[in-house]
């Protein structure tokens, strides 16, 4: 079989300029982690369902898991290592997540910090109900999603109340 | 669970992609959101990609005398959201509340799921419903396909090798038109276990046009005219009855499909109708 063809992928991920020749068949997902070594982005079913991959593709969430890297070379991307503050403390999200005690083995709370972080810079006072649907996409097995929900609104709260997110 | 090699080509025309193509066993990648679990699964193992995401000539929504003209590669999201399409073809947007989740939305795009001719799909039952025209280039020039001829079967379409769908045209109903869109799903987002959307027409107080598409229930939607039918619910439910045939599966029995479709077919009559009343008040 002849050597499979590589694709040089240019992407801009948390503000740092990286690249690497790859396949074009591997995803995103596989992109940051194995190629970019960034593993902060989980890889849970690899078909789209859970949610664990998410990252933010110009500032929009998508399932890393169903992106090809070569289709999206010169885009932004964002993952939950970009979501901390510039001076390494805890993004608002993070911090919620962390006070609320939205995790346990924190395999899902990638894809929930990213979903999560894109959700309230479009609704930033989320009711109940709406927090609930902001997480549909994302499965987690261990918290029973209640510690969820409450880290999305007490995000939201420390938003409100002015608390230090560089992003 | 990765998916096996492919040749990947990004064209940078709509030639060149029909091009693209022609070559053996090709498929067309546009938001992937169908197509990639295809792949890692090797459900689907076509040796060329053709992807057409750079093709800005396939991008945007536009109303193009009496039709909204939706391009192959305008994102759910987008469709969602434009105004356009609220005011043109509010349908369109009654159905895509139900399409997966918000994330999946931002990528995956509303003319490739009609392409796909997933009978799950409710877009699909929105283009059977509304008869929509499928727009198609191919080797041997362009041509239209009106959505009752391409929808031949469980994810088959009338589409031949080597055409590429560059977009989709809905008429676009006044505001004596209703229209709504109900579905029972196990979870919020996943495939319906049955669907239907409907459209009603009321001139003067009088309803002059109704009818329905049922999904999830065949392998391609099921496309009724209630108008005789609909204002008793025995006789509206006995026709639907006659004309579905659903399966059972792991998800839900012939049955319960049946009971569903009962149910959801009143519901969607009933909303479509205020759904008319409301745009023209």
């Amino acid at each position: 079989m002849n050597p499979e063809e590589l694709f040089l992928v240019e992407l801009t991920v948390n503000g740092n300029p990286l690249s690497a020749r790859v396949p074009a068949r591997r995803l995103l997902s596989d992109f940051l982690r194995h190629d970019l070594r960034l593993t902060g982005t989980h890889v849970g079913c690899e078909h789209g369902v859970c949610g664990a991959c998410t990252i933010l593709l110009d500032g929009k969430p998508v399932r890393g898991c169903l992106i090809f890297a070569v289709s999206v070379s010169g885009s932004n991307v964002t993952t939950v290592e970009g979501l901390v503050n510039n001076d390494g403390s805890l993004g608002v999200v993070q911090r919620a997540f962390h006070e609320s005690h939205g995790l346990q083995c924190g395999f899902c709370t990638p894809g929930f910090i990213t979903t999560i972080h894109a959700f309230l810079k479009e609704n930033p006072h989320p009711t109940e109900e709406e927090a609930r649907e902001a997480i549909a996409g994302n499965l987690c097995r261990c918290t029973g999603y209640q510690n969820i929900i409450k880290s999305v609104l007490r995000a939201a709260e420390l938003i409100d109340s002015g608390v230090r997110d560089d992003h | 669970m990765k998916p096996s090699r492919f040749q990947y080509v990004r064209p940078a025309s709509i030639p060149e992609a029909v091009v693209a193509l022609q070559r053996q066993n090709s498929k067309v990648l546009a938001g992937g959101q169908s197509l990639t679990p295809l792949l890692s699964m090797r459900l689907a193992a076509p040796e060329v990609l053709v992807d057409i995401n750079g093709l800005s000539e396939l991008a945007g929504i536009e109303l193009r005398g009496s039709e909204l003209w939706i391009g192959a590669i305008a994102r759910h999201q987008e469709v969602l959201t434009h105004p356009l399409v609220g005011t043109h073809v509010p349908l369109i947007q009654q159905a895509l509340t139900y399409v997966a989740h918000p994330v999946i939305r931002n990528r995956g795009t509303s003319v490739g799921s009609i392409a796909h001719a997933d009978p799950a799909g409710e877009l699909t039952a929105v283009a059977a419903l509304l008869g929509a025209r499928i727009h198609v280039v191919g080797p041997h020039g362009v041509r239209d396909i009106l959505a009752n001829d391409f929808f031949v079967g469980p994810l088959e379409s009338s589409l031949t090798h080597g055409e590429l769908v560059t977009g989709v045209s809905f008429p676009v109903l006044d505001s004596s038109w209703g229209s709504s869109c109900v579905e029972v799903a196990r979870r919020h987002g996943d495939y319906a276990l049955a669907g239907v959307c409907a459209l009603v027409q009321i001139v003067e107080g009088r309803l002059t046009a109704a009818s329905i598409a049922i999904f999830s229930v065949a392998g391609t939607p099921v496309v009724i005219d209630v108008l005789d039918v609909c204002t008793e619910n025995e006789k509206l439910n006995l026709k639907v009855q006659s004309l579905i045939d659903p399966d059972t599966d792991i998800h839900a029995t012939a049955d319960y499909r049946r009971q569903l479709v009962k149910t959801l077919v009143a519901q969607a009559l009933t909303e479509a109708r205020s759904n008319a009343e409301s745009r023209t008040s």
